[in-house]
């Protein structure tokens, strides 16, 4: 194909041309990435956010691309004005019967709550989700577990928003509603169930580690930790606060310190964020250097705790097989990510509860 | 003892034009294949003990002694790889027995998997075999066999006339494996303090262990060994840089160096001398790099043995010895910026 002169003069002039050529290609190609993210700009850009003293590494790092992107669940929260009530409405309580937990409310609120109740947790189902296929005479019955269910939720609702302030609206008010950890879904994402042990062959402490599972976290560490720490009220804790030893029956030893890092882990998965938004980590227990979201977060432990073992754990006599854990047939269970979803305020800090002054009381709402 | 030469003849190429020798240390392109060298035989009578028909590999000789075999295997060796193999079958087929037996669930979690130490609640008791029994059994195997692999390193350096180099070095890695798996869990009081066999949970346990004690960064001691751990790779990167950077002037034969000084050891000394002042000698630059190796796991054993049973929390105790400074500055991200802001959130 090449000219005869060519292929006799290539054959008379040997010349290594890879040597160059990958010289070449390497520097060239390094001159052009080069260029090009002078002039095009980190392809991969991070903002941070100091969380701490400088020099310490107390920083939380996001991709712009992410921080760019809302919570798409922030689209399903729609506008739902009140109506404010003169005192001459006629309540639910005289209405309806069998109303349990929202007799204060007047006639109107409680069909527009019962209304966005359905776009929040059985949007596809509608009111007979609850309330069966039967007319609206026998809404009041509770034939239905779904019915007994969201009566229960409801309480947990108001009672998060009433006594739980401290955490719910650490920042701002923003509150939760059933839209908070349902997203349309008739059962939350990311609840929990034991699945602990995980091990065959063994018992004790291996029995419940070393093993990839939703809840280690993928890790090796334990897959109890939210079993102990956020139902059966277990010690949080890894130290010791001795500089000496001085060790007491009950002080943590190192296989507490590994459940407590994988509740840690659990905590920095749901809110999308590092060791860093709470503590230093040179010394986690250390009061003086904590961030004011460690007591937070403290708080939501609490919370959780009594969400698990006053209401959901309850309802397990109430819910059918179906609903039930696979291993144990235990009650579901929530968490820090069933609200959070893996952001550091759920919904990104979008006040829920503007709407629902029904929803943010134990007692009689309050309109404004 | 086989004579191995090269002689210019042997790389003559059939064209008659000799091959320049290209003498390199790693990566090795001219491979001398002779003979097999079957080595020293003396009043040991090492030779009856040596097994195996030396064979050659190219492979091998990339990167050194082309010839493999005969070896060595002895009494001390049997016993080692007897025992070693027990501990590693033990822990392998505990880590089956904990996925059922299946093998591809084996393969899936392997990395997860581990034959744990018993819990806090045996103390220093017998547990039974599925709540760490095992590890208590295998772990007395691993201990022969290290064992039994040290005392072949020191008597095979006996019956050869060496020095015990060698095997006080691999002595120096047995104490910092003596202390985390027996000396400091018999003084804490309970074999749950023991490292579990598994490769993401010995190093859970590595991070446990720091933070259970109060953060390990602030131990001395684990300071100590980091130094000689970092100052172990650049007193190696330096030397072997060093020599070969010499080797032309057949710097690479140090042994012949130390006793006569030549060129390759005056300009390698110059350079050093001329570059930070100080030069290390031919034979003690040895001596630097054993010790630094050697003294990376004594310290860190030292520090591993202190720390649960002299002191509890390393923050608190270098707080009280003044060594853990405060920080200025406002915890909480309310002081730096806000969360709307950064999330784009800001209404």
């Amino acid at each position: 194909m090449l000219p005869n002169w060519f292929n006799v003069w290539n054959k008379e002039n040997p010349t290594n041309v890879y040597g160059p050529a990958i010289l070449v290609g390497i520097l060239g190609g390094a001159i052009f990435v080069a260029i090009m993210i002078v002039v095009w700009g980190q392809p991969a850009a991070t903002s941070s956010l100091q969380t701490g003293p400088r020099g310490i590494g107390m920083s939380m790092t996001e991709f712009n691309s992410d921080l760019d992107t809302p919570d798409p669940d922030i689209a399903l929260i729609s506008e739902n004005e009140p109506y404010i009530p003169d005192g001459s409405e006629a309540l639910a309580k005289d209405i309806y019967s069998n109303v349990q937990v929202l007799g204060d409310v007047t006639e109107d609120n409680f069909n527009r709550l019962m209304g966005a109740m359905t776009e929040w947790v059985a949007p596809d189902q509608g009111c007979a989700y609850c309330h069966g296929d039967g007319d609206i005479e026998t809404y009041g019955e509770d034939t239905l577990y779904t019915k007994v269910v969201a009566r229960r939720m409801i309480e947990m609702t108001q009672n998060i928003n009433e006594g739980w302030d401290g955490h719910v609206n650490a920042n701002k008010q923003v509150g939760v509603t059933c839209m908070t950890c349902h997203r349309g879904q008739n059962v939350p994402s990311e609840i929990w169930f034991k699945i602990d042990p995980v091990n065959e062959a063994t018992a004790g402490w291996p029995a419940v580690q070393n093993r990839a599972t939703p809840l280690s976290q993928y890790t090796s560490l334990p897959s109890n930790a939210l079993e102990a720490y956020l139902l059966n009220y277990e010690r949080i804790g890894v130290h010791d606060l001795e500089s000496r030893v001085k060790n007491a029956p009950g002080d943590p030893l190192i296989q507490q310190t590994e459940r407590t890092y994988s509740l840690m882990n659990y905590f920095s998965n749901s809110l999308g964020r590092n060791c860093v938004l709470c503590h230093n980590t040179r010394a986690f227990y250390d009061p003086e250097q904590v961030t004011p979201q460690w007591s937070t977060a403290s708080q939501g432990i609490a919370m959780v705790q009594e969400i698990n073992n006053d209401y959901l754990v309850p309802l397990g006599d109430v819910l059918p097989d179906t609903r039930m854990g696979p291993v144990h047939g235990d009650a579901p269970k929530a968490a820090c990510k069933t609200c959070h979803k893996g952001y550091q305020q759920p919904l990104q800090g979008t006040n829920v509860i503007k709407d629902w002054p029904e929803l943010a009381t134990t007692g009689a709402p309050v309109y404004k | 003892m086989v004579e191995l030469v090269v002689r210019a003849a042997d790389l003559a190429k059939p064209n008659g034009d000799v091959i320049m020798i290209e003498y390199q240390n790693i990566f090795t392109q001219v491979q001398v294949r002779g003979p097999a060298e079957m080595g020293i035989d003396n009043e040991n009578n090492m030779s009856a003990e040596r097994i195996g028909t030396p064979w050659f590999s190219t492979l091998a000789g990339w990167v050194g002694n082309a010839q493999l075999g005969p070896v060595y295997l002895g009494w001390t060796g049997m016993i080692a790889l007897a025992t070693g193999l027990l501990w590693f079958n033990i822990v392998g087929l505990n880590m089956l027995a904990q996925v059922g037996w299946s093998i591809p669930e084996f393969l899936r979690q392997f990395f997860w998997l581990a034959l744990e130490p018993p819990g806090p609640e045996w103390g220093l008791r017998m547990p039974p075999l599925n709540e760490g029994g095992w590890y208590i059994i295998s772990s007395i195997f691993l201990l022969v066999s290290v064992s039994t692999w040290w005392l072949r390193s020191y008597l095979l350096a006996q019956q050869h006339k060496m020095g015990k180099h060698v095997a006080w070095a691999f002595a120096a890695a047995i104490w910092l494996f003596l202390v985390l798996g027996l000396f400091r869990p018999i003084l804490m009081g309970s074999w749950s303090e023991a490292v579990p066999y598994g490769i993401f949970p010995h190093l859970d346990w590595t991070t446990a262990f720091s933070i259970r004690y109060g953060n390990l960064y602030y131990n001395p001691f684990h300071a100590l060994s980091i130094v000689f751990l970092y100052g172990s790779v650049l007193l190696f990167a330096m030397h072997g840089a060093t020599i070969l950077a010499v080797a032309r002037f057949g710097g690479d034969r140090e042994l012949e160096q130390i006793y006569d000084r030549g060129t390759a050891s005056e300009r390698a000394a110059l350079f050093w001398r001329w570059t930070m002042g100080f030069n290390a000698t031919m034979e003690g630059i040895h001596r630097w790099a054993w010790w630094f190796a050697v003294l990376c796991p004594i310290t860190g054993g030292i520090g591993i043995l202190l720390t649960g049973t002299v002191v509890d929390n390393w923050f608190i105790w270098a707080q009280e010895h003044s060594f853990a400074p405060m920080y200025d500055g406002s915890y909480g991200y309310e002081n730096y910026g806000s969360y709307e802001a950064f999330v784009g959130q800001e209404k």
